[in-house]
């Protein structure tokens, strides 16, 4: 397996061009939009909402203004599948349709995928969707086919400010502890990472460099893996079955009613 | 920015519409009714086994309904059997740590017991010629030990819905662990008030259409308990029901769907001598907007 691959975004230093969401779609030749009409949203400069089956990165432009305007910040950032580590598509997808390749990045097989959409459910950041041409869920690929030619991503590729960085994991991590260092030695002590640490699902492969919550940025703040529920909820539906099975015996051992209801 | 009370809010629904919600009733049904049908067939007399045989009647139909309404609910409904068979490599596909993937083969396990409890049952009462088929239920030793697989099937077909639910990341679904609990218990409470509906309707009056009814009764209150215990484990995700599907929940699970029925329980002579038809009209019109209001109302958040 080689070295696992990954993402490292400096959100503050995008300036949100949509470079890399344009480089994304033609690439992977994904439509601009699901027939229709081009609608604004009327959200900043965010016409493309979210993530979704034919969205694979979204440049996320929040605003954070006094009432009167006259003193506030940017923030913006470019959004993606987080190639978690511990992914939780990959763990409920029943069609075994979401590999990891060995780039340590999570794939879906289109071929294989029956658009059941647990895996829609699963993801806890909300990345995954169905593509409406193909019918199957769909989602960033890490370029999965540039990476095999030995290319890099086309959204690293394409980003001006090197907002996005594209390489090994550990090259990448190394270089963001700089950046956060460096950005706490400027006077900017709200900046972390976001997904770096393996507390977060194991590591996220795509991470983030942030300078408000999580919740802001519309991440949640502790992403959790679905199966946390899958012991305690058995065992409650066995406890469920065996009170049902109770009652079961009891009233129909203990006929001794025999008039009608 | 206000900030979600769970870390859940921030996935996306996965649109899982109609097709779903008919489905978690009729396999609920499907499960529920075998289970009864077992258990009548173990504890129940002689004269009992007309109520046994209508409950498989009706798993069956059932299940084979929940195989059709789940293959038309995918995108791509002509992979279904990718859930069961790797498509690339024809091995088979198992993972037994995805509800999907459990409950996938369980369904198509059950599907077979289902249907040779249906053909027995035809076989007793003199539809098919088959003397063999008869040895395929209890109190033949074979049929005991297929009865018995059989019901602990049917009773993970009830409930592995709820658990699959709260294996996902989705709000209210996954804020929880009792939605199995759930759906086991409001299997059998639909169950047996759709035999009791259809018993009353022939006009049966063995003893086990009276313990039936008392099953019901008894199996109504634990599901009010276990969904009133299902809202208060969500904690402050409760605040998500606080719309109109929480009303619909109120109004018509838990007044209408569970409090009515249980004062009918407790007062026969409320209704007469259609109070067996109000009770079972009332659980199941409860146990359908259950799982209405549980699949559309964490999409909806």
């Amino acid at each position: 397996m080689a070295e696992p691959m990954g993402f490292y975004t400096d959100t503050t230093v995008c300036i949100g061009c949509k470079a890399c969401e344009v480089a994304c779609k033609e690439w992977n030749q994904l439509p601009s939009r699901n027939g229709g009409q081009t609608t604004l949203s009327g959200n900043s400069y965010d016409n493309t909402r979210a993530l979704d089956g034919i969205h694979w990165r979204h440049v996320k432009f929040v605003e954070q203004f006094t009432d009167d305007r006259k003193d506030g910040r940017w923030l913006l950032m470019s959004d993606v599948c987080k190639h978690c580590v511990q992914a939780a598509c990959l763990e409920v997808c029943p069609t075994g349709a979401i590999i990891r390749t060995e780039f340590d990045t999570v794939v879906i097989q289109s071929d294989a995928c029956n658009g059941c959409r647990d895996c829609i459910s699963a993801c806890p950041f909300g990345v995954i969707d169905i593509n409406p041409a193909s019918g199957t869920a769909q989602k960033c690929t890490l370029c999965y086919d540039r990476l095999q030619a030995g290319m890099q991503p086309a959204c690293s590729q394409a980003c001006p400010t090197e907002s996005i960085q594209f390489g090994t994991i550990r090259e990448l991590k190394d270089r963001a502890q700089k950046r956060v260092a460096q950005l706490q030695q400027m006077g900017e002590k709200r900046a972390y990472l976001y997904g770096a640490d393996e507390k977060m699902l194991g590591g996220l492969n795509s991470f983030y460099l942030l300078v408000d919550r999580p919740e802001v940025y519309n991440l949640p703040p502790d992403p959790q893996m679905p199966t946390r529920n899958l012991k305690l909820g058995s065992w409650f539906s066995v406890l469920g079955a065996v009170l049902v099975s109770l009652f079961g015996v009891i009233n129909f051992r203990n006929r001794g009613a025999e008039e009608r209801p | 920015m206000n900030t979600p009370p769970s870390s859940t809010f921030f996935s996306a629904p996965p649109d899982w519409s109609w097709l779903v919600v008919l489905y978690f009733f009729v396999g609920g049904l499907a499960g529920g009714c075998y289970f009864i049908a077992v258990m009548i067939d173990f504890l129940g007399r002689p004269t009992d086994r007309p109520l046994a045989r209508l409950g498989y009647y009706i798993s069956f139909p059932c299940i084979v309904l929940s195989g059709i309404l789940l293959t038309l609910d995918l995108h791509r409904p002509l992979r279904f059997w990718h859930m069961l068979i790797e498509s690339n490599t024809f091995q088979p596909m198992f993972k037994p740590w995805s509800p999907m993937s459990l409950g996938s083969w369980a369904l198509t396990i059950f599907g077979l017991f289902s249907l040779i409890a249906f053909v027995s049952a035809l076989s007793e009462e003199g539809r098919i010629d088959s003397p063999r088929a008869r040895m395929w239920r209890p109190p033949a030793p074979v049929g005991a030990v297929i009865s018995i697989i059989g019901g602990l099937l049917a009773f993970f077909v009830a409930g592995y819905t709820g658990v699959l639910l709260a294996v996902t990341n989705r709000p209210i679904w996954s804020d929880s662990p009792l939605l199995g609990m759930l759906f086991v218990i409001s299997a059998a409470s639909i169950s047996a008030s759709l035999m009791l509906l259809l018993a009353h309707r022939s006009r049966w009056t063995m003893p086990g259409v009276n313990a039936l009814h008392r099953l019901d009764g008894w199996v109504v209150l634990l599901e009010l308990i276990v969904l009133i215990a299902f809202l208060v484990s969500l904690g402050p995700v409760f605040r998500a029901l606080v719309s109109a599907w929480g009303v619909l929940l109120l109004l018509g699970v838990i007044i209408l769907g569970m409090g009515i029925p249980l004062a009918l329980f407790w007062r026969r002579d409320l209704l007469g001598e259609h109070n067996v038809l109000g009770i079972a009209v009332l659980v199941l019109i409860g146990g359908f907007l259950l799982r209405l209001i549980i699949v559309f109302s964490a999409q909806g958040v």
